[in-house]
């Protein structure tokens, strides 16, 4: 039995730019950065709030370069994305885009992404945490390949309501790109791809291009979005239009299973409310007869959305049921967020079954400061079943002007 | 084609024919299949020169454990019984070493081997216990698992509070330092330290060598016998239990795929393109080839094929025949003490570094090894006045780093015998016609990965509820309808019976749970 050989590539010391970083940096003008996989990352260039109102009025740009990126390639591609993450790949076409979500054989979720179905048995798979281990592992048996890429492409995030106006007006046509949908266009000589994705819950895409042509690329999408209110954004605002979409955060709404060290801290895609993404159908995917099993037995965690009374953000609170005339502990809130654009004080929680059913209505405890004394509310909350922010215009193909 | 068969079972290994025998038994209509055209897998009797024939891989019983002789109602005729291990030395001046007496040496080391064989038999007996069961599951509410564990629990703390903390000590240790801290005779420690290190790819320095050791004593206090007829008739003796019992045995048909359909086995097809559907397979080949071959990596979990493509199976055994126009002359033997088991093994330290070059993928230029002259109590091995040698030499590592060509093999098998020759003068005249089996030889003639005896290496992290691998240990793979019953599984290896009999034993009480 001989072991796959793989070259072991030259490891960067140091914080990696982005290609796109000299124009980040003379937008800047906080200097507060941070490191995202290695890379130099802004929390926010010049105001958060002002970058949040980019995604939600306009169109925000946002460098996710650093993204974790694998191109999986070979005759057996399908097969092996099919035992690795829980839905059925066979479903998405070329030029479909699939959210995913891979587990161990525990049925513990190890991260969530993306995966493109570039072209006919090629696929590029996006996640926020580095996998390649698991990925080379999962490989035995398979006639595939599995590279790493993130340093080969650059990649922005286009996002908001002009974002489609923005792109029409640098030359591209994305009138027929409905949402999960990708493209390949030519820029400048070099093959882009666009695709109608995003983690912001609104219209808007993702551009797709080789580091050599990233600079090219930033002039002419500012130049084309200059009446359409382009803005460059960081981290934070991204992550307040997140939470507004109820989408899941690696290290927030779950920990990437084999990071954990304690029994229970993970969570199986089931309590995560993701069981939409789990087709029992296949007959063999990581995690399939744990998650059978616990589908007979019932889960232990539910992940909630909820909707609080009052506008104190309920970062780090615990979640209360009503019994009679006691309260009891059943979970905590994993990301939380008062919404300018829903006017609700939101969040994500996750709580122990059988609470946290749609609609029901539950307490969060929640601290806040108040010249350096701190207060204390229990908020009322309602479990809602809905994204907090779902625009008409996120499906609307075409997406048409704004 | 409608399911005639209850089961499959592939390989005719003595642990699949001790698995078809139980579950003919029960009655079970079962289907051995098995691709050479002897039965027994490596427990065979082959002729290898004109005239002459051998136990082809494992060559002495010491193992075949008591439980499973009860149950097949086995009675294997025996040439010789109780052999003496004869440890040689070139001065002549050989021990004697029998269960609990050794000649030769001083009387302290005299009293202390004494004193290490009845401690070692007593940890022996309280692992064959627990060898003789499936392995109990960790961390489950199954009261089986449970009062197992508890048994096990309440056994060692029987054995009194200093000997269960000396087992405890012992279990995870190296021979050598138990060996050295123990006896002054260096043939005394090279004896014992083979005995530990052979069929493992492991030295006397190697962390749990004594639980190989002991594993040799489990069932049989590691007394030696030779059957007649070679190790082949135990097998024929199984195959004729099963048979009786209803089985039906088929060789000559290798099985070349493990067929899954929907998620579930459903049965096998052969090489010769045979599809013979059945819901229940259960595999005697080792687990990696099971897994990584028969069936194939992409019907397991991720993490799962990982542990198994993990799994130690290096080989590190040789196998050495020769055809002798007649006995070798050896200082200080007499006739009869041919037919006891003769070891090369001078000292531990000699043993040690027998095994330094076998870890960088060189073969050993001072072998350790055990030889036996079977012809001397089972004439019919050899022509009248010749005689065969059946000797296993330690160490000649599966990954040869150059490969091993015929060339390679050549040069080992002369190394053998000039090593050999050092105590025997003048046996190089006497060859009539020679044959060495290396691990690879071994791999491709018995099907099993690396050409290792126990078909995955034993030591601690691939033992009881770990063996073969987390989430297979009790002979049941993750996938539906697959079972394992070879020396993969727990025990392991050595003809012993006991994996094929816990294999049978927990695939019925599978069923009856269903």
């Amino acid at each position: 039995m001989s072991t796959r050989p793989f070259e072991i590539q030259e490891v960067h010391q140091g914080r990696l730019q982005s290609p796109f970083h000299p124009r980040l940096a003379e937008l800047d003008t906080l200097n507060t950065w941070h490191t995202w996989k290695g890379y130099t990352s802004a929390d926010a260039l010049y105001c958060e709030d002002l970058e949040y109102f980019a995604i939600r009025n306009a169109t925000a740009v946002f460098d996710l370069t650093p993204m974790t990126k694998y191109r999986i390639s070979g005759p057996d591609a399908l097969d092996y994305l099919n035992r690795l993450v829980t839905r059925d790949m066979a479903k998405i076409k070329p030029g479909r885009v699939a959210y995913a979500v891979w587990c161990d054989d525990q049925g513990q979720v190890i991260d969530d992404g993306t995966i493109f179905h570039l072209r006919e048995g090629e696929y590029r798979l996006c996640s926020q945490e580095r996998h390649f281990a698991w990925l080379q592992a999962a490989t035995i048996g398979f006639d595939v390949t599995v590279e790493h890429e993130t340093e080969n492409v650059a990649a922005l995030a286009v996002q908001g309501p002009t974002s489609y106006s923005t792109l029409s007006a640098m030359g591209l046509d994305l009138a027929e790109l409905k949402p999960f949908g990708l493209t390949h266009v030519d820029f400048e000589g070099s093959e882009m791809m666009v695709s109608r994705t995003g983690f912001t819950g609104d219209l808007g895409y993702e551009l797709w291009i080789e580091p050599g042509k990233a600079i090219a690329l930033w002039d002419a999408l500012f130049d084309a979005g200059k009446l359409f209110g382009i803005r460059a954004i960081g981290t934070h605002a991204l992550e307040q239009s997140r939470i507004e979409a109820g989408f899941l955060a690696a290290y927030m709404e779950f920990l990437p299973a084999d990071e954990t060290i304690r029994s229970g801290r993970s969570r199986s895609p089931l309590e995560l409310g993701l069981d939409w993404l789990v087709d029992f159908k296949k007959p063999n995917f990581n995690g399939r007869r744990a998650l059978a099993e616990e589908q007979r037995r019932g889960s232990t965690w539910r992940l909630v959305k909820l909707d609080i009374d009052g506008n104190k953000p309920a970062n780090h609170s615990y979640i209360f049921a009503k019994s009679k005339n006691n309260k009891s502990e059943i979970g905590f809130i994993t990301s939380a967020s008062w919404s300018p654009v829903c006017k609700q004080n939101i969040a994500l929680g996750t709580v122990r079954t059988p609470h946290g059913k749609p609609g029901d209505s539950l307490w969060v405890e929640i601290y806040y400061q108040r010249e350096m004394h701190w207060n204390r509310k229990m908020a009322h909350a309602t479990v809602v079943d809905k994204p907090f922010w779902f625009p008409p215009r996120r499906s609307a193909t075409p997406p048409g002007p704004f | 084609m409608t399911d005639t068969w209850d089961a499959i079972i592939v390989g005719a290994g003595h642990n699949g024919l001790v698995c078809a025998a139980l579950l003919a038994k029960a009655g079970r209509k079962v289907l051995v299949l098995e691709a050479n055209e002897q039965v027994g897998g490596a427990a065979i009797t082959r002729d290898f020169a004109d005239g002459f024939s051998v136990s082809a891989c494992a060559h002495l019983l010491y193992q075949l454990q008591p439980a499973v002789r009860k149950d097949l109602g086995l009675k294997p005729r025996l040439a010789s019984d109780d052999l003496k291990t004869i440890a040689l030395a070139e001065d002549g001046e050989h021990l004697h070493l029998s269960n609990r007496t050794v000649k030769g040496v001083s009387s302290t080391d005299a009293v202390e081997y004494r004193q290490f064989r009845k401690r070692m038999t007593r940890f022996a007996d309280l692992l064959t216990t627990y060898l003789n069961k499936p392995p109990p599951r960790l961390g489950t509410k199954n009261p089986r698992d449970i009062m197992t564990l508890a048994q096990l629990g309440f056994d060692l703390r029987r054995l009194g509070r200093d000997e269960m903390r000396e087992f405890l000590r012992l279990i995870g240790m190296n021979i050598y330092d138990e060996v050295t801290e123990r006896f002054d005779s260096g043939l005394l420690k090279g004896a014992i330290c083979l005995d530990a290190v052979l069929g493992t790819h492991l030295g006397p320095r190697s962390p749990n060598t004594i639980m190989t050791y002991l594993y040799r004593q489990a069932g049989g206090h590691g007394k030696c016998a030779q059957p007649v007829g070679g190790m082949g008739a135990v097998s024929d003796e199984l195959a004729h239990v099963a048979r009786s019992a209803g089985a039906t045995i088929r060789t000559s048909v290798p099985v070349s795929r493990i067929v899954v359909e929907n998620g579930r086995i459903s049965g096998v097809e052969t090489a010769g393109g045979e599809n013979i559907r059945c819901m229940t397979v259960i595999s005697n080949a080792d687990p990696k080839q099971t897994v990584m071959e028969l069936v194939g990596a992409r019907h397991f979990e991720t993490g799962f094929a990982r542990r198994i493509t993990h799994l130690r199976a290096r080989g590190n055994a040789a196998k050495l025949h020769l055809a002798l126009d007649g006995l070798p002359e050896i200082a200080g033997l007499s006739k009869k003490d041919f037919g006891q088991r003769l070891v090369i093994a001078p000292d531990e330290n000699y043993v040690e570094r027998a095994f330094n070059p076998a870890k960088y993928g060189k073969t050993s230029p001072e072998p350790v090894i055990e030889i036996t002259f079977p012809s001397l109590s089972d004439p019919a091995l050899a022509p009248t006045g010749h005689h065969v040698m059946s000797a296993v030499v330690q160490y000649a590592p599966y990954a040869l780093r150059e490969g091993w060509s015929d060339a390679a093999s050549e040069a080992f098998k002369a190394t053998v015998l000039g090593t050999i020759a050092r105590y025997a003068p003048g046996i190089e005249a006497r060859v009539m016609a020679s044959e060495l089996l290396t691990p690879a030889d071994i791999e491709r003639e018995f099907h099993m990965s690396g050409g290792h005896w126990h078909h995955a290496e034993l030591t601690l992290d691939q033992f009881l509820f770990v063996r073969p691998v987390n989430g297979a240990a009790q002979y049941s793979l993750p996938l539906d309808g697959l079972y394992l019953c070879g020396a993969g599984t727990h025990p392991g290896g050595g003809i012993s019976g006991a994996a094929g009999r816990n294999a049978a034993r927990a695939i019925l009480q599978r069923e009856k749970a269903a």
